[in-house]
């Protein structure tokens, strides 16, 4: 394998796994709810994103013919992570308020 | 051809998909994906609705560009936030008064400002047009609210022409 | 030293695993349960790519795949689940 393909793939898993660390110590750390939701929604969502990219790129030099697939979970992940992020966002809103008439 | 597609940005992305899944591996699983594109659009065309036209591919494009490049750019900024000190932070509620008046547009905006660190879109309001996010750290809203408008939704209103 | 970034990678995500288990268990409130549940099933497709990478294969992939669907739609509907107490009206 060719070692510039090898450096770029290694550095993107490092760097996919450090912001997804990061998106899950928001989540661990943040004080309440809203904020805490800024964290997998976003951090998460490129660091996955930036492995998936890292393994599109690893089996398109190592094996014969482009890896394209990786490619479809990439576009899935940026499509479905603002969509629950929204839904989540409306049940805790719609909790809270619940909380607050009683 | 209208009958035949009636969503063809949708076949479009069918037929890419399909592409990306199989790797293009040949011509049999390209054909599968083309049937696909005919197929699925027109078995579920009742269920989709009317979709603004795209008028301005290129500012789309452009667009796309510059979403990109923000996740990638204001991730980090994110990044200082949640490792720093919590107490610093100002998290606010900001309602940002929208031009758009397309239910479609008012969706990708609100992604577009859920993926864009440093905000989570809450609710759109499709009766007074306003949409609601939370900010992680905003010590000025108004000034938030004017940089997702000019930044995000006036590309938006170009693209859509509504 | 793919295989550095392999080995640091699995160690990352694991640690990231754990933050989210901690995050499940305390609660307080049940959307910060299903986020913690989103967040790991987002984690463990990272997981299956590295696997998938440091096997040289790609039948880890399908698996990804179907855990970003599988996982999307089960968000979804605890999440429509709280907001409606109902899934499918």
């Amino acid at each position: 394998m060719n070692p510039a393909v090898e450096t770029i793939v290694s550095l993107l898993i490092l760097v996919g796994a450090a912001f997804a660390l990061l998106g899950s110590i928001g989540l661990a750390r943040l004080p309440d709810f809203f904020a805490r939701l800024h964290g997998p929604t976003k951090a998460t969502t490129l660091g996955v994103g930036a492995m998936v990219l890292a393994s599109s790129l690893h089996f398109s030099t190592t094996a014969p013919g482009l890896s394209l697939h990786e490619i479809a979970v990439l576009v899935f992940l940026f499509i479905s992570a603002p969509v629950s992020a929204h839904v989540l966002a409306k049940a805790a809103l719609h909790r809270q308020r619940r909380k607050d008439d009683r | 051809m209208k009958r035949l597609l009636p969503h063809p940005a949708l076949s479009a992305a069918i037929f890419l998909l399909w592409a990306a899944l199989s790797n293009a591996a040949s011509v049999g699983a390209l054909a599968v994906g083309a049937l696909l594109a005919v197929l699925l659009p027109a078995v579920t065309r009742r269920f989709w609705p009317d979709t603004p036209r795209l008028q301005r591919p290129g500012v789309a494009l452009r667009l796309a560009a510059r979403v990109a490049l923000d996740i990638v750019v204001a991730n980090a900024a994110v990044a200082r936030r949640v490792l720093g000190p919590l107490s610093r932070l100002q998290p606010a509620f900001v309602e940002v008064p929208l031009d758009l008046r397309d239910p479609f547009a008012a969706t990708i905006l609100a992604s577009i400002v859920s993926l864009t660190p440093g905000t989570v879109s809450i609710d759109v309001d499709q009766t007074r047009w306003v949409l609601s996010l939370h900010a992680l750290d905003a010590p000025d809203p108004q000034a938030l609210a004017a940089a997702i408008k000019a930044r995000y939704e006036a590309p938006l209103k170009e693209v859509f022409a509504c | 030293m793919l295989n550095f970034a392999i080995e640091t990678g699995f160690v990352l995500i694991g640690l990231a695993m754990t933050l989210n288990l901690w995050r499940l268990v305390r609660g307080p409130d049940a959307t910060d349960r299903i986020l913690a549940l989103d967040t790991m099933t987002i984690n463990a497709i990272a997981l299956l790519v590295l696997f998938g990478v440091r096997a040289g294969s790609s039948a880890y992939f399908e698996a990804a795949l179907i855990l970003a669907v599988m996982g999307f739609v089960g968000t979804v509907a605890l999440a429509k689940y709280l907001l409606r107490g109902d899934i499918i009206e």
